[in-house]
């Protein structure tokens, strides 16, 4: 095996051109296949984010009693799905109308009383964020007798739940066409390859090379030329990320654009399918040629 | 009449044909080549010369009859001992036919590193090998930057470096001088006086008249005996 390994690596030097060709025609593929794959798993965070922050509030029924709010309390959260429940009572709802509405806010120094009810704030958790999930658990809510309404921003929902499966399903289809067409390239680009080193893939058959002392070197050249085309596409991808993000972060500090690097584990992964594209098209090609 | 039970014989070949579509490229030789036999087949172009040398090394298949090398039948060798027959022969071709990414060392050392043997002996083997046939200071260098003779002389080192029992040259002297002609015919002898079997294909009739040795004569794809020199 060493024979073999050290063959590839002084093939991989004698063509030099023909190698660097191929190492940057993957690493360009891998760019823009993990560039795709960075946008689309910060969006799913934004996503994710916002997901997070849908809640149920419940508002009681006028005159209900203080002492019963803790039963209340209890009985809501028994309710499978349920996070956390927070009370609000009117007057610090009020407030926080008072806070929100800001200049508008002497309109409501006109009221008489307070026309705000007592209400919940109820938060899931991360299983039963999905629209029917919070929906279930509004109409359980709904039927509690001391409870008088319940929002949730229905329709707000199910738009955001409808746009969210759209954009992970595109996300997935583009993904996918994407690291077929990477395929392609890098298949095409190592068939060229082998295709311009035919007279030397004869000579050896001539001169008694058997069909494993041909293939296993291209093999090992084509899985070394696929991890540095895939640490170099990754690499150049961190690089252009740095730039983008700090510039980004000067602009907005909200959580919401929080934007981070691809995962070690999702990198690792993509450099191994770099060098699984690199055989395969080694594979691809041989097969047709050494047939022919 | 040839004996399919000849020890003495290396090369045997029975009603050999070889077509292409309608065209008759050999039609019906018999050959008997005899281990340690210095062989010359001559005949002009387009007699079949160089399309008789591909039959032995299975550069393409037989038409039709048989053809037995050192006891190997080769209608019915399969696919995977191939390179087992190729190793066999050390083949000269008249365009030399080295790779030209890589360096005179790197050429010849290709037939023993197919064959599975060490590093060391490699180096110390392609050395020597190089040194005989004249070219070892050039060890380091790619082909394109060696003359034809320079070339043709690798050819041979390539040829001869894993030992194999027959050498099979196809017109070796065709685009040389004759100083590197008569260089290149001394090395075939070489090969020879060492027990090797050596076959060459040519037109030259000055190669032929200076070596000696028997030839045989090929016209329109038919074998005419020995050549009316």
């Amino acid at each position: 095996m060493a024979t073999y390994y050290h063959r590839a690596v002084k093939d991989i030097k004698d063509n030099g051109f023909l190698s660097a060709v191929t190492i940057i025609t993957i690493a360009l593929s891998i760019l823009i296949v993990s560039a795709f794959a960075l946008f689309f798993t910060n969006a799913n965070n934004v996503m994710n984010y916002w997901e997070k922050g849908i809640k149920i509030m419940a508002y009681l029924k006028p005159g209900i009693s203080q002492k019963n709010f803790p039963d209340i309390k209890l009985k809501i959260q028994g309710i499978y799905g349920i996070q956390n429940v927070n009370f609000i009572s009117k007057e610090e709802a009020f407030e926080r109308l008072k806070e929100q509405m800001k200049r508008q806010s002497s309109i409501l120094m006109d009221l008489n009383e307070n026309p705000l009810p007592d209400a919940f704030e109820i938060s899931m958790i991360a299983s039963s964020q999905s629209c029917e999930k919070v929906e279930e658990i509004a109409t359980k809510i709904e039927s509690l007798p001391s409870i008088e309404d319940v929002e949730y921003g229905q329709k707000w929902l199910e738009r955001f739940t409808n746009i969210f499966d759209l954009f992970r399903l595109a996300g997935y289809a583009m993904g996918g066409i994407l690291f077929m067409a990477a395929v392609f390239i890098v298949a095409n680009t190592i068939r060229l390859v082998i295709y311009t080193r035919r007279e030397e893939i004869k000579i050896m058959r001539l001169v008694g090379a058997s069909e494993k002392f041909i293939r296993v070197p291209f093999y090992i050249e084509s899985i070394i030329q696929g991890t540095l085309g895939g640490i170099i596409g990754i690499a150049a991808l961190f690089i252009i990320f740095k730039l983008i993000s700090s510039n980004v972060e000067h602009g907005f500090k909200y959580e919401l654009l929080n934007i981070k690097f691809l995962s070690p584990e999702f990198y690792c992964g993509i450099i191994l399918c770099s060098m699984f594209v690199g055989w395969l098209g080694c594979y691809i090609s041989l097969k047709q040629f050494l047939k022919a | 009449m040839i004996d399919a039970k000849d020890k003495s014989s290396i090369i045997q070949m029975f009603h050999v044909h070889k077509h292409y579509g309608s065209k008759k490229a050999l039609i019906d030789i018999n050959l008997n080549v005899s281990k340690n036999e210095f062989l010359f087949i001559s005949g002009p172009s387009g007699a079949g010369k160089s399309t008789l040398l591909r039959l032995l090394y299975l550069g393409e298949p037989v038409s039709e009859g048989q053809v037995l090398v050192d006891g190997m039948n080769l209608s019915r060798i399969s696919k995977k001992r191939i390179p087992l027959l190729r190793r066999k022969f050390g083949i000269i071709f008249q365009d030399y036919k080295l790779i030209s990414t890589k360096t005179v060392f790197d050429n010849v050392a290709l037939v023993l590193e197919a064959s599975g043997k060490k590093r060391k002996f490699i180096e110390k083997k392609v050395r020597s090998v190089l040194r005989t046939v004249g070219i070892e200071q050039r060890i380091n260098v790619l082909p394109h930057s060696l003359s034809g003779g320079e070339q043709q002389r690798v050819a041979v080192a390539r040829a001869v470096v894993g030992v194999p029992k027959i050498i099979l040259a196809d017109e070796p002297t065709g685009s040389l001088d004759s100083d590197s002609a008569d260089i290149i015919l001394n090395l075939l002898k070489g090969f020879h006086t060492h027990g090797g079997t050596v076959i060459v294909a040519t037109h030259d009739k000055e190669l032929i008249r200076k070596a000696g040795r028997r030839t045989l004569y090929l016209k329109q794809g038919r074998m005419l005996g020995p050549t009316p020199i």
